[in-house]
């Protein structure tokens, strides 16, 4: 199996303009589900395009298995790609839309219904091989290009938002569907999302992208808890992280590490007076949204997420804090990482 | 509230019908006035002896269309009408579809190239066939002269465009097919950029070349907006008496002569009002047949 690089690609759409990707490097591993992660224009697609051969790059190169594939058409680069409307063929039964890439790639003719049966087993449509696109459900054409994608057994899968079609209900089915399927079948896989509860879910490892330009590069479990810069820092988690600007110096920490004082159990904290403005209850857990109160933070705002046993009140001032350890810090001028330093909290 | 509603919803219907009305009544009035009644009369003289200059009326049943069937130049007009209407259409979807290919990129000065492809349609049927009568001469046509300057034919022989058979048919096949091409390009246009531009990219990953993605996947989608197309031209051909009327006049030897043509001939210049009629009428209950089933085929497509 193949592993895809990309070195320096860069795509600009007019001459002069910034471009909707900039050098991005990357390495990715064999077998890895890795996910391309950021807000709408971010570019990702684009990048994802560029991966597959519909999009040509302005420079740098793309990489599989080792050889330089530029000038390659989609069909010589041994790729699949399922799409975000699944692009099914509306004219043709699902046996003959499966089927459809193994024709083109002139499969030999006595494999065909072998093959096409084997992918629809793998995902569960073998009883619908007969129906037209249209009398299938989202989550059935899902698989239906899923199973499109498999049949000619590619070196990489390019998915690109394939989930944000479905309702909420079958989203969250047809993501661990996915999972599983990728857990049995092992293909690299590069997977495109601007859903970030998604790219936490699959990622083996996210990239965050912002206007064209890779933020980060790791781990669900680094961008969450490390992220290098304030764009991934909110763009991350719901609620998003609180930001306070110190002078030159900006404090993060995330609304589930912001806790009434006597519920945080390590020693080394940072106190603040929160006064609550505004509380959600959510079921399993609370959303208090309020100002800081007093020291060189007054009246900046604050996301609180709690888990039930206390009752909160708004207008009402609690004495709350912040383990030491879970603050992160920031360039206010760069918005990047900086290492942490002692802060003057009053 | 809903009391306020209920008022002004019955006052617009109160006032909407007489508005209705007045709307389509111009409508009504051009169809039935214009399209409707000489219909109906030519009906009426195809089972008639109606002839121009006589006030003598008589039923005579299908006598008409009896003496029609007997005479080899509506037999000749028959199978003329339906080879032009064949072969136009074949070229002009072949020529289209090609064209509306070629025109669905954007490349410098493609609105221009659009505008271009257009004018044949827009030009009057009868003055751009007076320009190919022209073009199409025996003496002066421009494409003889060509000819000869490429060394292509004779100068002392030189191909009579609309004096032979076969060139004459061929001529006026051409002609219909100037006219109708830009139209249909203009629908093809439409079709193809109706297809959601992820499906030929899907395509081309799954390993379709462009012969592939043509036939199996663009085509097969454009199939009712290719039916609405084929429809069209085929009964614009069909009906039409302007290109043959100027370019031979079905000449010659009958050889370009079509139904439309032979109808206005016989029943027009030749006084037999009731023959023409009959000519004009035998016509319709295939065009409705045909009309049907291209309907049908749209409909199919388009459900599925």
């Amino acid at each position: 199996m193949a592993v895809v690089e990309t070195r320096k690609l860069t795509k600009v759409f007019k001459q002069g303009e910034l471009g909707a990707v900039n050098e991005v490097d990357l390495i990715i591993r064999e077998g890895e589900f890795l996910v391309f992660l950021g807000p709408s224009g971010s570019g990702k697609t684009t990048l994802l395009r560029m991966i597959s051969g519909l999009e040509h790059p302005t420079s740098g190169e793309i990489l599989i298995g080792g050889k330089v594939v530029n000038d390659l058409t989609p069909r010589e680069r041994r790729i699949a790609m399922v799409f975000q409307s699944y692009a099914l063929y509306p004219h043709l039964s699902v046996y003959n839309n499966i089927v459809f890439p193994l024709k083109a790639q002139k499969v030999p003719k006595n494999l065909h219904k072998e093959k096409v049966e084997w992918a629809a087993s793998l995902l569960g449509i073998s009883g619908l091989l007969q129906r037209k696109p249209r009398e299938l459900s989202g989550g059935e054409r899902q698989r239906v290009a899923l199973a499109r994608a498999i049949v000619r057994e590619p070196a990489v899968f390019l998915l690109d938002e394939p989930l944000s079609n479905l309702d909420a209900k079958l989203r969250l089915s047809a993501r661990e569907e996915l999972e599983r399927f990728h857990r049995r079948v092992g293909t690299t896989t590069i997977y495109v999302t601007h859903d970030q509860v998604e790219a936490m879910a699959m990622g083996d490892r996210i990239m965050v992208l912002n206007k064209g330009v890779v933020r980060q590069l790791g781990t669900p479990k680094e961008v969450y808890d490390d992220p290098a810069d304030t764009f991934v820092a909110t763009f991350l988690g719901s609620p998003p992280m609180n930001l306070i600007e110190y002078g030159d110096i900006t404090i993060g920490f995330r609304p589930e590490h912001f806790r009434l004082a006597e519920d945080v159990k390590e020693t080394d904290k940072v106190p603040f007076k929160f006064r609550v403005e505004n509380v959600e209850y959510l079921g399993a857990e609370f959303i208090l949204s309020g100002l800081l109160v007093g020291g060189k933070a007054d009246g900046k705002k604050v996301i609180a997420r709690l888990l039930l046993g206390h009752s909160y009140e708004v207008g009402v001032t609690y004495d709350f804090a912040v383990p030491q350890q879970q603050l992160k810090y920031f360039d206010t001028a760069t918005q990047k990482k900086v290492p942490a330093r002692a802060i003057a909290w009053q | 509230m809903a009391v306020g509603t209920a008022k002004i919803k019955s006052a617009g219907a109160a006032q909407s019908p007489m508005l209705g009305i007045a709307m389509f009544s111009p409508a009504v009035l051009y169809i039935v006035l214009l399209i409707g009644a000489p219909f109906c009369m030519a009906i009426f003289y195809a089972f008639s002896d109606a002839r121009i200059g006589s006030n003598q009326l008589h039923f005579v049943g299908l006598e008409n269309f009896r003496s029609i069937l007997q005479s080899p130049s509506f037999r000749q007009a028959i199978k003329n009408s339906v080879i032009f209407t064949i072969c136009a259409q074949i070229i002009v979807l072949v020529c289209s579809n090609i064209l509306s290919i070629a025109l669905e990129k954007p490349f410098r000065g493609r609105g221009f190239v659009r505008f271009l492809i257009l004018l044949p349609w827009v030009a009057p049927v009868s003055l751009g066939t007076i320009g190919w009568k022209w073009i199409l001469d025996s003496i002066y046509s421009v494409i003889t002269w060509l000819l000869i300057w490429l060394g292509f034919v004779n100068r002392f022989t030189p191909p009579m465009w609309l004096g032979e058979e076969k060139l004459a048919m061929a001529s006026v096949i051409l002609v219909h097919c100037w006219r109708l091409i830009p139209f249909s390009t203009v629908i093809l246009l439409a079709g193809r950029t109706a297809i959601p531009k992820e499906i030929p990219e899907a395509a081309s990953i799954d390993g379709a070349g462009f012969w592939r993605t043509l036939f199996q996947i663009n085509l097969p989608m454009m199939v009712p907006i290719l039916s609405v197309a084929v429809l069209f031209g085929t009964i614009f051909t069909f009906t039409d008496m302007t290109v043959v009327y100027i370019l031979t006049n079905g000449g010659p030897y009958d050889s370009t002569q079509t139904l439309p043509n032979l109808a206005f001939s016989q029943g027009i210049q030749g006084s037999d009002l009731a023959a023409g009629a009959a000519i004009s009428v035998f016509l319709v209950p295939v065009l409705i047949l045909i009309a049907y089933g291209m309907l049908r085929v749209a409909h199919r497509a388009e459900v599925n």
